[in-house]
């Protein structure tokens, strides 16, 4: 049992009236682990979300949780998903406490274990001082908590959250984040976010998808190098710049000036330099720019976020759409 | 069905809670026992011929059309409005458990409501220490009239409630709903298209499904079983037909 993925998706696809949401999505998630799900708006991600949680029938494919088809044993599937859905709609006229017992009960909790677990998810989602106002008179953070707090109460294997972080402060984002870390090896969680370094801080591994289909997976290192191919450099430097596309080539042969700038008041410009090798080439380039007539003020590596993964990776997707037109 | 006792409680503490139930309430209250002090008013003055609860449940239709689309409206449609039948349709519970819990409330509420108003009746025996004015057989006719086709008037609301997710557009369609119901196959009963001999079958149908007539067996103590299978047959096709509305939303959502 604990050999099979926690999440497998074949070959999804999902369409409504004519419009492909979800077209050929392939992924797995094993168990304890995080996974991120990104992608520009109407990409697909709730929709695969809401297959994933049994909600949204497919129309072809194949997904189980835990080794358990979604198509033919769906409420089997919903014993082992706590599922935060876009926007996180709650009841308005339910007392924070009341509302997690119900869903407690729904969720099949005895009634006994119910009151010292819903003690615990209180606790973890800093949600005590408010356990007995009315959720539609919490503020945002608050709201959002508690949608956390329902998902994770009944402790099941896999947590799917849609956009769990949105709207919160960066102090609550902070308890959000630690939250979801502390679930890490526990329990396999999927969030989808638009808050790049949230993804990229929290989830061991990112899956990123546009117009229905993966477009990149992988951890964030690992997408870097896959999607963006290159590392780039930033130097700042002073002297006549003329002879150094030849000295560059000398130490790499893709290393080329991608970039300048303007020289300042003192003379110095900013290069920026891109090569396809993913090497460490700051030794070289400090020994070759020190030795010559040149003035090197400051050398450093760029890391690209994953904001700029997500850039390129949703860009290619783009390219490969627009050719498969053009092919037409 | 092991979350609809669950599902039943929730909702039943819900209308509790609610201010929009104690207002509903009141009001109805007041309807019923304006029209139950203009009765005695008029038995006061003049000898009449059936008893006054025979006169209290023939206007039943009026309270019925205007309370079964406010209990019943918010049920279904709110839900949808606010994207919580997502989170509840995420859990171990079925779209049968979610659409039963939702009818049980509600009509446990409506017979409450209806129920309170046999007060009346309690309070004339009291004051007027006259037997003849409670006429037991009228009485318990009119009540379980009450009970059986209130089965039928909110499963229609909770199924109009399923339709739309605008609170007022379920309410406005679940009051035409009962107001066809009621007054459309009465018209139709007496209109000239069905006395044509070829339309003999289709005459009868209607005639079997008049409320009004239903409402005057009832209330004279005559209770035909075809009359309840009637309300039962058409409940259970209602709340049928709930579910599938509610299931048929979620494929096109």
């Amino acid at each position: 049992m604990s050999d099979t993925p926690a999440i497998e998706v074949s070959h999804l696809v999902k369409s409504y009236a004519g419009v492909t949401a979800v077209n050929d999505i392939s992924f797995r998630v094993a168990r304890g682990e995080i996974l991120g799900f990104l992608g520009p708006n109407g990409a697909g991600k709730s929709t695969t979300m809401r297959i994933l949680t049994g909600y949204l029938p497919a129309t072809s494919g194949n997904v189980s949780i835990c080794g358990v088809s979604v198509a033919a044993s769906p409420d089997e599937v919903k014993r082992h998903i706590g599922y935060m859905p876009e926007n996180n709609p709650l009841p308005e006229d339910m007392r924070v406490s009341e509302y997690l017992y119900f869903r407690g009960r729904l969720k099949e909790i005895t009634r006994r274990m119910l009151g010292p677990r819903i003690d615990e998810v209180l606790e973890l989602c800093d949600l005590k001082r408010v356990r007995h106002k009315i959720i539609g008179q919490l503020s945002k953070g608050y709201r959002q908590r508690v949608g956390i707090a329902e998902s994770i109460l009944a402790e099941p294997p896999v947590i799917i959250m849609d956009e769990p972080t949105i709207g919160l402060d960066p102090h609550q984002i902070l308890i959000v984040r630690d939250l979801i870390a502390s679930l890490r090896g526990r329990m396999t969680v999927i969030i989808s976010s638009h808050i790049l370094p949230e993804i990229e801080m929290t989830c061991d591994r990112v899956l990123i998808i546009n117009q229905g289909r993966v477009v990149a997976q992988g951890t964030p290192a690992d997408l870097r190098r896959e999607v963006l191919g290159r590392s780039t450099y930033q130097i700042e430097v002073a002297g006549d710049t003329a002879s150094l596309p030849l000295l560059l080539a000398a130490i790499d042969p893709t290393l080329s000036v991608s970039a300048a700038g303007e020289p300042d008041a003192d003379g110095f410009r900013r290069l920026t330099l891109s090569t396809e090798n993913n090497g460490e080439l700051g030794e070289p380039l400090l020994r070759t720019l020190g030795s010559q007539p040149y003035r090197l003020r400051a050398l450093s590596r760029v890391n690209p976020t994953l904001e700029d993964v997500f850039l390129a990776a949703t860009r290619r997707s783009w390219d490969v759409k627009t050719n498969d037109l053009r092919k037409k | 069905m092991k979350h609809f006792f669950t599902l039943l409680s929730h909702e039943i503490r819900m209308l509790l809670v609610s201010p929009g139930t104690y207002l509903a309430s009141l009001l109805f209250l007041t309807f019923m026992g304006f029209i139950f002090t203009t009765i005695l008013e008029s038995y006061s003055k003049a000898p009449q011929e059936v008893s006054p609860a025979q006169v209290f449940f023939q206007l039943f239709w009026l309270p019925v059309l205007f309370m079964v689309p406010m209990l019943t409206m918010k049920c279904l449609a709110e839900e949808r409005r606010l994207g919580t039948i997502e989170t509840l349709l995420t859990t171990p519970v079925t779209t049968t458990e979610v659409v039963l819990g939702k009818y049980g409330a509600a009509y446990l509420l409506y017979l409450a409501l209806w129920g309170s108003t046999g007060g009346f009746f309690l309070i004339l025996r009291k004051f007027s220490g006259d037997m003849r004015f409670i006429d037991s057989g009228p009485l318990l006719g009119g009540y379980l009239f009450i009970a059986v086709s209130g089965l039928l008037f909110i499963a229609i609301g909770v199924f109009a409630s399923s339709l739309s997710k605008n609170q007022a557009v379920a309410g406005i369609l679940c009051f035409t709903m009962i107001f066809g119901l009621i007054f459309g196959l009465s018209f139709l009963s007496s209109s000239a298209i069905l006395s044509r001999d070829a339309l003999q079958p289709a005459r009868m149908a209607v005639d079997y499904a008049q409320v009004l007539t239903h409402r005057d067996d009832f209330t004279r103590g005559v209770i035909d079983t075809r009359q309840m299978l009637f309300y039962l047959s058409g409940t259970v096709l209602a709340l049928i037909f709930s579910i599938l509305s509610v299931e048929a939303k979620l494929l096109h959502s």
